[in-house]
């Protein structure tokens, strides 16, 4: 039988102004099982939590109403406070008297009536409640962190040095991303490798880090701090471990001819090679695609040549497979090729290059060694011409968002031009400057003002060559959309940010949302902003949405310090409000029959097949089962279920039933 | 004759409507006291047959209301209870339940002056239908003769 006990809220005069929780006391207390019912100035104080207290003790209560303020308010309050009196915590309910009754409503018989009908409600659904324990699981206290870009890098080094242990993978032979193919960074102008290349280097030392460089994510399974990934180790084609770096393969290399990744095509590599001279790690790698060995089955020239005997043809990928208790995703973004402009030249002309191809000229490690020359000639040129939202913020191109980075790069590459080629003339076409930051707008300033850049307003209708020049057309929307006709030696367009070519393919493996354009998506856009739905898994810089150096080094130690967080917990504590399918004596075994349309309507994944053997291991019935670690309770698989073998706790069949059925019966 | 009262009941999710009825609470927004609310999780979590259980129960007119869309807490919970709407629609008229007295909507946790308004509105049309009788004479358990109000 039950006992429960119902405590009325006057909220001081917050609900009593309008009902009359006295009467209310006084019918409800006639209520079958209702033990005792009485109603208090301020139940959420000190004396009023001792009233409830008092009386789950002396009364033996089985459960306890509180009928005050939203449940979004106290609710954490009365239900750690019937514990204390030895209680599970949920057969506590609320009925919300405050919002939903007091404070919408005259004061009257009616606003009395619907009180009482919401408190017999809860009592109702309290009668069903069942004791529910939270919900515990272990934590493998090992990050994994995929990308070894400047986001990539901050959360391993953060999570390393808070005393965990980190796995980095990062599908180059190198770690360091789009940061180290830049030249100077904004606003400080400093050198983008002398302020990167010393944390690649504490990347690769850390004890706390293993770093696995041509490594991709094969496959991932389980559930916060218990997940399992594949990861696979491409060939490298060489034994890492006899390797000194000492570089003579490269040198001695006959297939030479390679546009460089790194180098965004402006200069070449061999087939075997390492990315750039500050690689981390320093070890070269065999390209497959290109070696003449691997396509045409002849030469071995690096084979023949290494000092240490390291070359090894025969190695194959390897798969290691590492159990992590928490994932940051740090995947980076792309650029959009000068192919994609038609308009702007169609990637027909070399001199028509973009923002990425630009930091690599300006770069004292790119290949003119820092002198802004031309990719055609080599000519330095007098006249330059920037573009800046080449595809952002085009809906026909199917680009509507800002890639936020390229107002500053561009102003920045209109500075270095003008720092480094002292008379020429430099034009920066753009829709609006966006220089929202830190020092952003002065250094914008600093372009116009103090380096003689010259910006209009307006975009660019069509770059063409005529008689050895690129003859720029567009229009000055601060002059009446005047028409402008600039000659220009060569063009730089601020190519849009894009997401990664792998991200779709990469959030599916991973169970994580990602935004019409690929990027990632957040739990919540403001107050979750490097959670993903999936939980244990965090973001980190570019491959959420176009981010800049601080903001990705800001996100990295945020989903740093959250998997710190997770980790400093040797067992994860959850709130037991999750899915369970029943479970029944054999032969039956559950009401289950295993059609799996609440596998379909999960959007967690939470539910997997369960198979249930007789004891010669036969399979005789396959349910679906819960998995706790992965469900946040929704309970959309139980409106899908057909046969109702499933049920959210804290708000079962039995209990919403009950409500519905309590509430206009009087 | 006292005006007729009608009874309403909301099935709403928690992190949206109930938070907006909240706010409507905290705004001191007026609003009629036909209405009780019964709190879900999601929108998702509402299986249809509770409508008919209200319907059963006595209750003249329903309302559901979760997040907006692509604002749901649980990804896409109240695109599920969207797509059921339809089929559940369809088959309320066709088996003879007056959809009229079902108002689905969305209600985010920011609008406390829109659930006001949904509870006010479907209590006056749910008012202008009258009680409904054609549901409380085929019920199983039919509802004791009351004065409405």
């Amino acid at each position: 039988m039950a006992k429960i006990g119902v405590f009325i809220c006057h909220c001081g005069e917050n609900i009593s102004a309008t009902v009359d929780c006295a009467k209310v006391a006084e019918v409800v207390g006639k209520y079958d099982g209702v033990a005792i019912s009485l109603d208090y100035k301020y139940m959420c104080s000190d004396p009023g939590q001792n009233l409830i207290k008092k009386a789950i003790v002396e009364k033996g209560l089985t459960g306890v109403v509180v009928a005050s303020c939203s449940p979004r308010m106290h609710e954490p309050t009365f239900r750690k406070a019937c514990a204390e009196a030895g209680l599970n915590p949920y057969m506590c309910e609320m009925a919300n008297l405050r919002e939903h009754c007091s404070w919408v409503h005259e004061k009257g018989e009616a606003t009395t009536q619907k009180a009482i009908d919401l408190v017999r409600t809860i009592v109702e659904k309290v009668k069903h409640n069942q004791s529910l324990d939270a919900i515990k699981v272990p934590v493998t206290k090992t990050a994994l962190v995929i990308g070894g870009g400047i986001a990539g890098i901050q959360a391993s080094l953060d999570i390393a040095n808070s005393g965990h242990k980190v796995i980095l993978i990062e599908k180059d032979p190198s770690i360091g991303g789009h940061m180290s193919q830049l030249s100077e960074t904004f606003p400080t102008l400093d050198c983008s490798q002398c302020i990167l290349t010393p944390r690649m280097v504490e990347v690769a030392q850390h004890p706390n880090i293993t770093l696995y460089t041509y490594a991709e994510l094969e496959s991932i399974d389980g559930f916060i701090g218990n997940f399992k990934v594949k990861i696979r180790k491409k060939a490298k084609s060489i034994d890492e471990k006899i390797c000194t770096g000492c570089g003579l393969c490269t040198t001695k290399c006959p297939n030479k001819k390679n546009p460089s990744e790194f180098n965004e095509g402006l200069g070449n590599r061999t087939a075997i090679y390492v990315p750039f001279p500050q690689a981390v790690p320093n070890k070269p790698v065999i390209d497959k695609a290109l070696c003449t060995y691997y396509t045409k089955g002849k030469c071995k020239i690096c084979e023949k040549f290494c000092p240490a005997h390291a070359i090894r043809f025969d190695q194959e990928d390897e798969i290691i497979e590492v159990p992590v208790g928490a994932i940051v995703l740090a995947t980076g973004f792309a650029v959009k090729k000068t192919d994609f402009f038609p308009e702007y030249g169609y990637g027909r002309h070399p001199d028509i290059i973009t923002g990425l191809q630009f930091e690599r000229l300006a770069s004292a490690s790119g290949p003119t060694l820092g002198e802004i020359r031309r990719p055609s000639d080599g000519k330095i040129p007098e006249t330059i011409v920037f573009v800046a939202c080449a595809g952002s913020r085009d809906e026909a191109k199917g680009i509507p968002y800002c890639s936020k980075i390229c107002c500053m790069y561009t102003a920045k590459h209109a500075m270095l031009y003008q720092h480094k080629v002292h008379g020429g003339k430099s034009y920066v076409f753009y829709m609006d400057i966006r220089a929202g930051g830190k020092m952003y707008d002065e250094f914008v300033r600093r372009a116009i003002e103090e380096d003689g850049v010259n910006y209009i307003r307006g975009r660019v209708s069509r770059v063409y060559e005529k008689n050895g020049k690129l003859i720029v057309k567009g229009a000055d929307t601060l002059l009446g959309a005047m028409p402008v006709e600039i000659e220009a030696d060569m063009v730089v367009l601020a190519t849009a940010g894009v997401a990664n070519e792998g991200a779709e393919e990469l959030a599916q493996k991973l169970h994580v949302s990602y935004d019409p354009y690929h990027f990632f998506a957040e739990a919540h856009p403001k107050l979750k902003p490097v959670e993903t739905n999936t939980a244990g898994i965090f973001l980190a810089g570019a491959c959420q949405a176009p981010r800049d150096i601080p903001e990705s080094v800001a996100m990295a130690s945020g989903a740093a310090a959250k998997v710190a967080g997770l980790f400093s917990q040797d067992e994860l504590t959850r709130e037991p409000l999750i899915a369970v399918v029943n479970r029944q004596a054999p032969p039956v075994f559950s009401s289950c029959v295993g059609c799996f349309l609440c596998m379909s309507a999960c959007p967690y994944h939470a539910i997997e097949k369960e198979e249930i053997k007789n004891r010669q291991g036969e399979v005789l019935k396959t349910v679906a089962k819960v998995n706790p670690g992965l469900c946040q309770g929704c309970g959309t698989c139980v409106a899908f279920c057909r046969t109702k073998s499933i049920d959210i706790q804290g708000y079962t069949h039995e209990e919403v039933y009950s409500e519905v059925m309590a509430l206009l019966n009087d | 004759m006292a005006e007729f009262e009608p009874k309403i009941v909301a099935f709403v999710c928690n992190w949206c409507t109930y938070a907006g009825a909240d706010l409507t609470g905290t705004s001191r927004i007026k609003y009629a006291s036909n209405v009780r609310i019964v709190r879900f999780p999601c929108t998702g979590r509402i299986d249809y047959m509770l409508l008919l259980k209200a319907f059963d129960e006595g209750a003249d007119g329903i309302i559901v209301s979760g997040c907006h869309p692509n604002d749901c807490h649980y990804t896409s919970g109240n695109f599920h209870a969207r797509r059921r709407w339809m089929a559940f629609r369809s088959l309320c008229d066709f088996i003879g339940i007056d959809t009229r007295r079902i108002k689905f909507s969305w209600v985010s946790a920011a609008e406390g002056a829109k659930w006001a308004d949904i509870v006010n509105t479907t209590v006056a049309s749910v008012r202008e239908l009258g009680p409904y009788d054609e549901y409380k004479k085929v019920a199983k358990k039919p509802v004791k003769e009351e004065s409405h109000g």
